[in-house]
């Protein structure tokens, strides 16, 4: 038998040291990190505690804080409804250039880039960026955050709806290509149906990271949840601004309950 | 008639996928192309239907050159060819009935099929042809919910609504289990003679091809090397088919 030129063993203690030489070079980063940035590991893990003592007493919702809870439900249905809102006008939108730009449906080359670089364009300014160039032109108003959502969500769903598209489409497309079918046949009877379920489940994760969002875009637009948690945040009342958190989070998580039993069902 | 000419495609410069690919076969005959992967026996299949651009060549139904077809002529042409898949190729989520009714769609206004819309005959057709393949009480069930051999009847009905003059059978029965391999390559055949089409499959079985295929075709490296009835496809021919280890293994 002829003999292999690398023996198993020196193959396995060769990857054996590459792995320790890469854990080795991160902690080295790690090292040159916090010096660089004067930052003490010690120090800091050791406040950790001590900052959720803090937050602890001072965040803790009281039997008092529960009567800003009608004015922070109201707040919240507002900014549910704005990200219910901004992912469906966004979904509509991404379906329509997904379909132009993916590579199974893409008319042409030139405008699988275009949607592409449209998407990454979108996609990559970050939510708190569109907040603010967007308040410039249109105030502090709902319509400012719901505009900025949009655009970030346009830009992740057209990513996304064009992956399925990719994906899950192609062989019945190629089917229905194959009887005669026209382009537009082929959309609608062969395409939009077999991704549907997929589309829901994107629009849903979209919903449920949108309300999460909104808080954020809401304190920069001054609109929604994240406007009275600025609110209750700079005039002290911790115990209101903490009684907010309390509530998006039961909110998310019911609506993340929510979508998986829609998710049961449709898949 | 069904006439292919000099027929020859390459993906890369210097590497001919395939090279004067030449056969003819006439209506309700079943042919199979039989060859190792790689061959080019699906660049011949999708050829015949332009789903692959081939390089060169002439591909003749009834006279018609389907190669030198505008968009709207091959739209035309391809009505009368059906094709059915290894992985079925059907829209899961739709049921049985909107799939076979699906190979109605190149007959009808790009308007009417986009919204769906089917006469009440083409109805009437699509559940006759289903109680045809054996699967009338399944009609409004989703194809999602079908075995495998369900599926590929599924799609051999909407093959068949289209008035097809060939069917094209890209690996047919490759996802399989053996009952409904031969289930399924036996419909093919009565059909094949009741409709008095083409049938033309590509097939990795070599002792299905001859039990049930009334011409083969050899494949290997792109070249034609057998043509001929299935009777004639000795040893000697599978050897050199698949080289002389495959076809001990398969005698």
């Amino acid at each position: 038998m002829k003999q292999p030129k690398v023996t198993a063993a020196s193959y396995l203690g060769k990857k054996r040291l590459v792995q320790s030489g890469v854990l080795a070079l991160i902690a080295g980063i790690y090292a040159i990190g916090c010096y660089i940035l004067q930052f003490d590991t010690i120090q800091g893990t050791l406040s950790i505690p001590k900052a959720f003592a803090w937050l602890a007493i001072n965040f803790m919702p009281t039997q008092s804080s529960m009567s800003y809870l009608p004015q922070i439900m109201e707040k919240l249905f507002d900014t549910v409804l704005m990200s219910i809102a901004s992912v469906v006008v966004a979904a509509v939108i991404a379906i329509f250039f997904a379909i132009l730009g993916s590579k199974v449906t893409g008319i042409n080359k030139f405008m699988q880039v275009l949607v592409r670089g449209i998407a990454s364009f979108f996609r990559n300014i970050p939510l708190v960026a569109w907040a603010m160039i967007l308040l410039f032109s249109f105030k502090q108003s709902n319509f400012t955050g719901f505009l900025a959502l949009l655009l970030m969500t346009i830009g992740f769903l057209i990513r996304a709806f064009m992956e399925i598209i990719e994906d899950e489409a192609g062989e019945a497309m190629m089917a229905l290509k194959a009887t005669g079918a026209s382009y537009f046949q082929v959309i609608f009877q062969a395409v939009i149906p077999q991704i549907i379920p997929s589309l829901i489940s994107w629009i849903l994760y979209m919903i449920e990271n949108n309300v999460r969002d909104a808080t954020l875009v809401g304190i920069l637009t001054g609109t929604g949840i994240g406007f009275i948690f600025d609110i209750y945040y700079k005039s002290f009342r911790f115990d209101a601004a903490g009684m907010t958190v309390l509530s998006i989070i039961v909110v998310v998580i019911g609506l993340e309950t929510l979508s998986n039993q829609i998710r049961k069902v449709i898949l | 008639m069904l006439e292919v000419k000099n027929l020859a495609k390459s993906y890369q410069k210097d590497k001919p996928a395939l090279t004067d690919i030449s056969f003819k076969i006439d209506p309700g005959n079943f042919v199979a192309i039989i060859g190792p992967s790689g061959a080019g026996k699906t660049t011949i299949l999708r050829s015949l239907n332009q789903l692959i651009k081939d390089d060169a060549g002439e591909i003749l139904l009834d006279g018609e050159d389907i190669r030198s077809a505008n968009k709207k002529e091959l739209r035309k042409l391809r009505r009368q060819i059906g094709m059915i898949f290894q992985n079925y190729n059907l829209v899961e989520r739709l049921t049985v009935l909107e799939n076979v009714l699906h190979g109605r769609l190149g007959y009808k206004s790009t308007l009417a099929g986009v919204i769906g819309r089917y006469t009440e005959e083409e109805k009437r057709e699509a559940l006759d042809l289903l109680d045809k393949v054996g699967l009338s009480e399944f009609a409004l069930q989703r194809c999602s919910e079908l075995s495998g051999g369900q599926k590929q009847r599924v799609g051999i009905a909407r093959a068949l609504i289209q008035h097809p003059k060939v069917i094209l059978c890209d690996e047919p029965i490759a996802s399989l289990d053996p009952a409904s391999a031969q289930n399924v390559m036996k419909l093919l055949k009565e059909l094949t003679e009741e409709f008095n089409i083409i049938c033309i499959a590509n097939l990795h079985q070599i002792d299905l091809a001859k039990e049930h295929a009334d011409q083969i075709i050899g494949i290997r490296h792109g070249q034609m090397i057998f043509n001929d009835t299935a009777d004639k496809l000795s040893k000697d021919a599978i050897a050199e088919l698949y080289g002389t280890s495959a076809a001990k293994e398969l005698a």
